[in-house]
């Protein structure tokens, strides 16, 4: 039995020694070297373009601008295809632009022999500009005079609307309390270590091979036929390891313009390979939102209203566009389904540089909004802060009336006590209230998160399974999910093991995903993986199971009840008698020269349901007001993410989000010049993402319950534990101090500011 | 015959001792990798801030991405390939495996030597955890939060 075990991840050994092979490491012989020629302006059109000199530089093999592209737009955003229209992305790009539309947009792109000759090439490059006014605040944006970032948007890349529940106004009405607040979210950038990286080649005259480090090989496969209008059958996109991606690779980024540059050199193999400057400057982030947030409440802490009115920010590109809004919207309906709620979004356009998808996508600023809110909703009333969520979440059987399901699996109370009894809450309450006055202060604070098992019913989801046993009785597995770190190939090496009853070490599953091979699925997103794959491994490994089950009849010529799997052996299930074990079962089966044949089961299959899963932050904090400083003393996250397949990786991806939770708390913004669009801290120097010294011990602990519409119970937990440490940080802080933080990052800057304003420090005269 | 910003250098490379003719603006990095073909060194910014390229040069910690190559003449190199002996990890290596200190495993090579070069520093001494931060404080990782590498890396100085 492999299913609940801490077995060591499947690639931990390739890893630590070296020999794990990402995208860099495969580069070919003599791979041309591109790199793209950057807007120094955040708004504006090219007037000239010289590309001459830097053409004549020995070592250039060639420079392409604006001017030699496909005029196609595309959509870049890591979605499986929408057959329906009205749900299709924005395709507003390029290749490359003459249109800036963010500082750092690509105008031109060398293709030298290295990078100090591309360097080189790209310095000799002349670009005039004609100057448009940035538009960066919300505000600007939406004048109705201001320019059209993208001609014909009207800078609104989406919006919509929805309600659920009784009359919202009425409930407003009705409540014995209105309370209102507004909060502001940061942009924040992924840092995944490994930088994003491409390279193709062709092997064929019209055959293009594309080596990428993307979470999503058969998206980046159809998107590049689409953007430069070749078949699919002639883009081949292999996937190596990757080193993180955390959904900034869940974009398709540069694989259009590697596969576009090989077949312009007759083939040459050609690879991007972006310095961390440009990484962070011109891939994707996580969305800025501004919220405003309404909250009726009863004496009796009965949360009965909720309008929440939403600005999203997505930067020069649509990207994901309004899908983030939109996604972290729908899941307030699985935390509080009992409450009327309205929610209304739009997303913009802006001159700075694109969002897209990141861990939870769009949750992390919804929720801690919404939870801010209802601390706030709490703190009137007066009720403690656990009780006050007790008598308001999901509870297991509440219908989600946004998707008219009903929520089958639901821990989210149980989550609120372990974390209550962790934190030792009501005792440390008691005992902090002597520290709610000078210049050091101690608070607690709570937030509660629910998010969803994948994209269901708004995307397909769907998963491919393939299992053959090799003759020695072990099996090899192929999936299409993509293991990108988290640990996606484990899980799945598990299950397999688990339904066939084999040793876990039996299951080899193949590493790399190669769009020729490897099954259709659409990759690592939405914490999907291991839930939608485990439909398919179920019944992948059930069908083998069956196959290598009747071949052992044929062997024995016993019933089909009477013989089954058991650690590896086919036994008889009456004695528990060893028959015979896999190895000669699976000689036979290939090598007998009547009976039998290669023993394989493939499925494809998609998931029409969408579980929602539970979690909790409990922390307790110090406020250095003088130093204004935040200090984690303890923090806990409890999940309910169904039944836990391995409890070390479940840990690791708890620690994960907690750390990144923590860094947006605390620290982390891309820091963008209002007037000029220009980004001061596109490097890891100035961009502060938590060190080993910034983070305090992470505790961690589940709540299983048993989820009916997995294969194996299990629910999503990737993205979910980045969700809650910043809005209970928050209310850590206001239980603390008094005073509500209501933007992201409770930074010393931020926190200056605030505590000024309400009087906890006095004014600095200048 | 010598060639213009051209050099030979002559060190050990997880002891063996190699000479090559590199070229002189070329970083300990970009040798390791492209001569060396030691992929087990990572390049994740080039300047110095993440600790991906970290290896051991004299068994002290350098980032090899801002560390010239020429610098490297007369000295002893080590990397991760050079850890694992006769198929076993080492100890640090096997810490890692076991605690669940590898996600998408990009870091894991510079926490490597970050840990090993820790670990022989210590000589068995007992380390508080704040002296593992410390001493772990140039390696970023995005994935792990750093709490099960804490764990590999007191288990590796235990043992």
């Amino acid at each position: 039995m492999a299913v609940g075990k801490p077995v060591k991840r499947i690639d931990a050994i390739a890893k630590v020694t070296g020999r794990a092979e990402y995208t860099q490491d495969l580069l070919k012989p003599g791979t041309l070297v591109a790199r793209y020629y950057r807007s120094t302006i955040a708004h504006g059109r090219v007037k000239t373009i010289d590309v001459k000199k830097a053409l004549n530089l020995k070592g250039v093999e060639a420079i392409f601008t604006f001017d030699d592209v496909p005029e196609n737009k595309f959509a870049t955003a890591g979605h499986p295809f929408s057959v329906d229209p009205e749900h299709k992305d924005v395709e507003d790009r390029l290749l490359l632009t003459r249109d800036i539309r963010f500082m750092g947009d690509e105008i031109a792109i060398v293709v030298a022999k290295d990078n100090i000759i591309a360097d080189q090439a790209l310095k000799m490059i002349k670009v005039s500009y004609q100057e448009y006014e940035p538009l960066i605040s919300p505000l600007k944006i939406l004048d109705k005079k201001a320019r059209q970032i993208h001609e014909g948007s009207s800078n609104i890349v989406g919006e919509h609307e929805f309600a659920f529940g009784k009359n919202v106004d009425e409930e407003f009405k009705k409540a014995d309390h209105v309370i209102k607040g507004k909060f502001e979210t940061a942009m924040v950038q992924h840092c995944h270590i490994e930088n994003h990286i491409s390279y193709a080649y062709m092997d064929d005259i019209d055959r293009i091979i594309i080596v990428s480090s993307t979470q999503i090989p058969h998206i980046v496969r159809r998107i590049v036929g689409q953007a430069l209008s070749i078949q699919l059958s002639r883009v081949r996109v292999i996937k190596p390891f990757i080193g993180g991606g955390f959904g900034n690779k869940q974009d398709v980024i540069l694989e259009p313009m590697v596969a576009f540059l090989t077949l312009k050199l007759d083939g040459k193999p050609v690879q991007i390979n972006l310095s961390r400057e440009e990484c962070m400057l011109g891939t994707r982030n996580r969305h800025p939102f501004f919220v405003k947030v309404k909250t009726g409440v009863m004496n009796d802490g009965t949360m009965t209203a909720r309008e929440m009115d939403v600005i999203s920010i997505t930067g020069a590109y649509a990207s994901h566009g309004h899908a983030i809004a939109s996604a972290g919207g729908s899941k307030q309906s699985s935390l509080y389904p009992r409450m009327a709620t309205r929610f209304h979004a739009r997303t913009l356009y802006a001159n700075i540089p694109v969002a897209g998808a990141m861990r939870a996508y769009g949750s992390p600023q919804i929720i801690y909004a919404l939870e801010c809110a209802t601390e706030d909703a709490a703190r009137k009333i007066g009720i403690d802060s656990v009780e006050f969520r007790l008598k308001n979440i999901a509870r297991q059987g509440d219908m989600n009336l946004l998707s008219g399901k009903e929520i089958l699996s639901c821990g989210m109370a149980e989550c609120l006590i372990k974390g209550k009894e962790f934190m030792d809450w009501d005792n440390k309450k008691k005992e902090y209230e002597k520290y709610k006055k000078g210049p050091v202060r101690r608070g607690l604070g709570v937030a509660c998160l629910s998010y969803a098992s994948g994209t269901y019913p708004v995307c397909v989801e769907i998963a491919g399974t393939r299992i053959a046993l090799n003759q020695d009785g072990t099996v090899h597995v192929q999936v299409g999910a993509t293991e990108i770190g988290q640990g996606s190939d484990t899980i799945v090496a598990q299950m397999v093991a688990e339904t066939l009853s084999l040793p876990y070490e039996d299951v080899r599953v193949v590493q790399a995903q190669d769009t020729d091979v490897s099954p259709f699925d659409t990759g690592a997103y939405a914490s999907r993986q291991a839930y939608v794959v485990s439909n398919a491994v179920l019944r992948a490994a059930n069908e083998l199971k069956t196959k290598i089950l009747n071949h052992a009849c044929l062997m024995t010529g016993k019933g089909k009840k009477a013989l089954d799997i058991k650690k590896g052996n086919i036994i008889d299930v009456n004695t528990d008698n060893v028959v015979m074990d896999m190895k000669t079962l699976s000689m036979d089966s290939f090598y007998h020269k009547e009976r039998g044949c290669q023993l394989t089961a493939e499925v494809s299959f998609k998931t029409t349901a969408n579980a929602p899963v539970f979690g909790c932050t409990f922390v307790d904090i110090t406020v250095d007001i003088p130093l204004f400083k935040i200090k984690i003393n303890e923090i806990i996250n409890v999940h309910d993410a169904g039944v836990i397949i391995n409890p070390v990786q479940a840990g690791g991806q708890v620690h994960g989000g907690v750390f990144m939770g923590i860094g947006a708390a605390l620290s982390e913004e891309v820091l963008i010049d209002p007037d000029s669009g220009y980004v001061y801290n596109n490097n890891l120097l100035d961009y502060k993402f938590p060190t080993f010294m910034d983070i305090p011990q992470i505790h961690h602990d589940f709540v299983e319950t048993f989820e009916p519409t997995s294969g194996y119970g299990n629910k999503s937990l990737g993205e979910p534990p980045v969700i809650t440490p910043p809005p209970a940080i928050r209310n850590a802080v206001l239980d603390a101090t008094g005073v509500c933080i209501n933007s992201l990052p409770m930074s010393p800057r931020n926190l200056f500011v605030l505590f000024q304003k309400n009087g906890l420090i006095g004014s600095i005269r200048s | 015959m010598t060639i213009k910003g051209f050099r030979q250098i002559t060190f050990s490379i997880n002891s063996k001792e190699r000479t090559l003719v590199i070229d002189m603006r070329q970083s300990l990095l970009e040798v390791l990798r492209e001569e060396l073909g030691l992929k087990s060194v990572k390049e994740g910014c080039g300047v110095g801030e993440c600790g991906a390229c970290s290896v051991l040069v004299d068994d002290v910690l350098v980032d090899s991405c801002i560390y010239l190559a020429i610098w490297a003449d007369g000295r002893k190199i080590r990397t991760v390939e050079g850890e694992a002996r006769n198929g076993k990890l080492s100890m640090v290596q096997q810490a890692y495996v076991d605690e669940g200190a590898v996600q998408c495993g990009f870091c894991t090579p510079g926490f490597i030597m970050a840990t090993t070069s820790f670990k022989e520093k210590c000589h068995g001494k007992k380390v508080s955890h704040d002296e593992i931060r410390k001493a772990h404080a140039g390696n970023l990782c995005r994935c792990t939060g750093y709490q099960n590498i804490l764990k590999a890396v007191e288990k590796s100085i235990e043992s």
